[in-house]
C-alpha cells in the first residue's frame, strides 16, 4: 500500500508535482518554474513567491494528474515538502497537500526538502547500494551528508558562510551576468581557461573536526578583489577560474569523505549538481577511486516533486502517514542519526 | 447543494458547512497565526459532526480577503485543492462583506474594517438595501486616522465592524456619531461566509479553482521599490520582503 504517491513541492520559487510509484517509478513530473518573476530583483522576493504558488498549484497539481494517466482515486498517498524554505512558499504546498489527502481520504506524507535532495539519484538508480556519500550543492544549502541506510544520515560538514550556489549568484551578480548565476558562469567557463588565476581554495586542507566544512566567502572576496586590480581580465577566464576552485573543494572533500567511511557511491545533488565541470569531475573522481558515481539528470537535481515522493515512500514506510495539523518547518534539518 | 465555507484572513480560522437548509456545522479557532495547523483538521472534525461526505459537497465557499498574506494563502489553496478534487465550483467572498453581513440590519452606515498590519487597515463601507447590504465603495486601505476624518465628513451614524476597528479604537473613540462592533463580531464568520456564498451558488454565480485570485490590496515590497527606483536588494539569494503576517525563512534551495 501507499505504493503511488502524489507530491507536491513549493519550497522556494519553483511550483512542483509529480506521481512517483514504489519511489523508483516516475509517471510524471512537473515543474513551473518562477524564475521570470524574480529575475530582476537578483534574487528570490518571498512575496511574489508565494502568489505565485497559489496561482500555479491546482493547474500543476492538474497536469502532473493528467500526464502520469492516473485516476483520482488511484493515488495512494499526497505527500508535501514541509520544509526547510521559505514559510509562506510551503505553506501553500502543505496547505494543498493536506486538503486533497482528506478529501481522497488517503494518508498524508510530510517530508523534508533535503531528503528529497538525497533520493532524487534513487529515482534513476534504483539499485543504488548503501552506504554512500552525499553532496546536496545548492543556493541554499551545501552538505556533505553520510547516507548509512534509509533514513539514517550523519552530517559530516557544511558551509560556514555561504552556500555553493549563493556563491556562484554573488559572482555573477558582479561580473555583471545576471541571475541565477549557476547556467550563466558555466556557460561563460566553458570559454575560459580554468587555470588562468590561482583563486584559493577555502578549507581545504583541514584536517581535524571541521575537515568537511566548505567555506566561500573567502573566494568570493578573491574574485572581486582580482577584478578591481586587473580591470581588463578576461571575464570568461575569471568565471572559469572561479568555478574550478569552487569544484575542486567540493570534489576533493567528497571523494576524501567516501574515502573515510567506506562509501560504495558518491551521489551528487542540488541545484548546483547542474553545473557540467562539477559532474564530469565527479565521474572522473569516481573513477579514480573505484567508486560508483551517481549523478541525476539536470531535471532532478534541481528542485522537483519527483524526488519528494521518493522520499515520501520511504518515510511512509518507516513513520506511517504524517498528522492533519502539521505545518510548515522554514528552518527544518536533515533528520539525524544518534 | 452542500456547501463548504472557509475562512483564514484573520487570525481567525473558521469553516462551516451548509446549505438551503442553514448553517449545519462550523467551527471557529482564534488562538494564534498557525492557520495551516488548524484549518484541515478543523475541517476533518466538521464534516464528521456534521456527518457530511466532502463528496456531497457541491461547491467551495472561500474568504478571499483582504488579511493576513499567509492565513489567506493557507485558506485559499486549501479550498482550492479540495473544489478541484471533488470537481466542483468555487465562490469567493471578501472578508469585509463577511464581517459586515452579521451587522446587516442597522439602518446606520456600516463600516468594515480589517487589520493590516504596518498601522493601517483594509475597509468598504455598506448599506442596508432588501435582503442585504450594499457595498458603497472599493475595497481599499487607510490609516486609522484618515478613516476617521472620512467617517466624521459623513456626518452619518456609522457602525464600524472589525477586527482592524478594535485594534485602531483609540482614532474612533472620539467620534460621537460612530460606534464599534463588538470582539464577537471582530472576525469573518464561516457561517456568513456559507450564507452569502449560497445566495451566490442560487444563481451559479461561480468561479473555477484555477481562476479564483486572493484579494491582496497591496503589491509586494519589491515591486514598490522597483517601481520607485528603491530597489534595496540584499546580497544572496532571498530578498527580504516583511508583509502581513509573513516571515521571510531561509531558501530552500
Ligand atoms: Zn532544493
Amino acid at each position: 500500500m501507499g505504493d503511488r504517491i502524489l507530491a507536491i513541492e513549493t519550497s522556494c520559487d519553483e511550483t512542483a508535482a509529480a506521481v512517483v510509484e514504489r519511489a523508483t517509478h516516475v509517471r510524471s513530473s512537473v515543474v513551473a518554474s518562477q524564475i521570470d518573476r524574480h529575475a530582476r530583483y537578483g534574487g528570490v522576493v518571498p512575496e511574489i513567491a508565494s502568489r505565485a504558488h497559489v496561482e500555479m498549484l491546482v493547474p500543476v497539481v492538474a497536469e502532473a494528474l493528467v500526464e502520469a494517466g492516473v485516476a483520482d482515486d488511484e493515488i495512494d498517498a499526497v505527500a508535501a515538502t514541509v520544509g526547510p524554505g521559505l514559510v509562506g512558499s510551503l505553506l501553500v504546498g502543505v496547505s494543498a497537500a493536506k486538503a486533497l489527502a482528506l478529501v481522497w481520504d488517503v494518508p498524508f506524507v510530510a517530508v523534508n526538502h533535503l531528503e528529497g535532495h538525497l533520493y532524487a539519484a534513487f529515482l534513476e538508480e534504483p539499485d543504488l547500494e548503501l552506504p554512500v556519500v552525499v553532496l546536496l550543492v545548492s543556493g541554499g544549502h551545501t552538505l556533505l551528508v553520510h547516507m548509512e541506510d534509509h533514513g539514517r544520515y550523519r552530517l559530516l560538514g557544511s558551509t560556514i558562510d555561504d552556500a555553493a550556489g549563493e556563491a556562484f549568484d554573488k559572482v555573477a551578480r558582479f561580473l555583471g551576468l545576471g541571475y541565477p548565476g549557476g547556467p550563466v558562469i558555466d556557460r561563460l567557463a566553458a570559454e575560459g581557461d580554468p587555470t588562468a588565476i590561482a583563486f584559493p581554495r577555502g578549507m581545504l586542507d583541514r584536517t581535524g573536526e571541521d575537515r568537511y566544512a566548505f567555506s566561500f566567502s573567502g573566494l568570493k572576496t578573491a574574485v572581486v578583489n582580482h577584478v578591481r586590480r586587473h580591470p581588463d581580465v578576461s571575464t570568461a577566464d575569471v568565471a572559469a577560474s572561479f568555478q574550478d576552485a569552487v569544484v575542486d573543494v567540493l570534489v576533493t572533500k567528497a571523494r576524501r569523505a567516501a574515502r573515510e567511511v567506506g562509501a560504495k557511491g558518491l551521489v551528487l545533488g542540488g541545484g548546483v549538481a547542474a553545473n557540467s565541470a562539477l559532474r564530469s569531475r565527479w565521474v572522473e573522481a569516481c573513477e579514480e577511486d573505484g567508486i560508483r558515481p551517481f549523478v541525476p539528470s539536470r531535471a532532478m537535481c534541481t528542485d522537483n516533486a519527483a524526488m519528494i515522493a521518493a522520499a515520501a515512500w520511504w518515510r511512509l514506510r518507516s513513520d506511517g502517514p504524517s498528522p492533519l495539523d502539521t505545518g510548515a518547518t522554514p528552518n527544518l534539518r536533515l533528520p539525524l542519526a544518534g | 447543494m452542500l456547501i463548504l465555507g472557509i475562512t483564514t484572513s484573520t487570525m481567525q480560522v473558521g469553516a462551516a458547512i451548509g446549505g438551503h437548509e442553514g448553517v449545519l456545522a462550523s467551527v471557529h479557532s482564534s488562538r494564534g497565526k498557525r492557520h495551516a495547523e488548524t484549518l484541515t483538521p478543523a475541517i476533518d472534525f466538521l464534516r464528521r459532526q456534521a456527518r457530511v461526505d466532502l463528496d456531497e459537497i457541491g461547491c467551495v465557499a472561500v474568504d478571499v480577503g483582504p488579511g493576513l498574506f499567509t492565513g489567506l494563502r493557507v485558506g485559499i489553496a486549501s479550498a482550492k485543492a479540495i473544489a478541484h478534487a471533488l470537481r466542483v465550483p468555487m465562490v469567493g467572498v471578501s472578508s469585509l462583506d463577511l464581517v459586515a453581513f452579521p451587522v446587516r440590519w442597522t439602518p446606520r452606515l456600516v463600516v468594515a474594517a480589517i487589520d493590516a498590519r504596518r498601522g493601517e487597515l483594509f475597509t468598504a463601507s455598506y448599506r442596508q438595501v432588501p435582503g442585504g447590504l450594499q457595498r458603497l465603495d472599493d475595497y481599499r486601505v487607510a490609516r486609522p486616522d484618515d478613516l476617521a476624518g472620512d467617517l466624521e465628513a459623513t456626518g452619518e451614524d456609522v457602525l464600524l465592524v472589525g477586527d482592524g476597528a478594535l485594534r485602531y479604537q483609540a482614532a474612533f473613540e472620539e467620534l460621537s456619531r460612530v460606534e464599534l462592533a463588538d470582539q464577537g463580531l471582530a472576525y469573518p464568520s464561516a457561517g456568513s461566509l456559507v450564507q452569502l456564498a449560497h445566495a451566490r451558488a442560487l444563481r451559479e454565480d461561480f468561479v473555477q479553482p484555477w481562476d479564483l485570485e486572493p484579494l491582496y490590496l497591496r503589491r509586494p515590497d519589491a515591486e514598490i521599490n522597483w517601481t520607485t527606483r528603491d530597489g534595496r536588494v540584499r546580497d544572496g539569494g532571498v530578498v527580504p520582503d516583511g508583509l502581513p503576517g509573513d516571515v521571510a525563512g531561509p531558501t530552500g534551495g
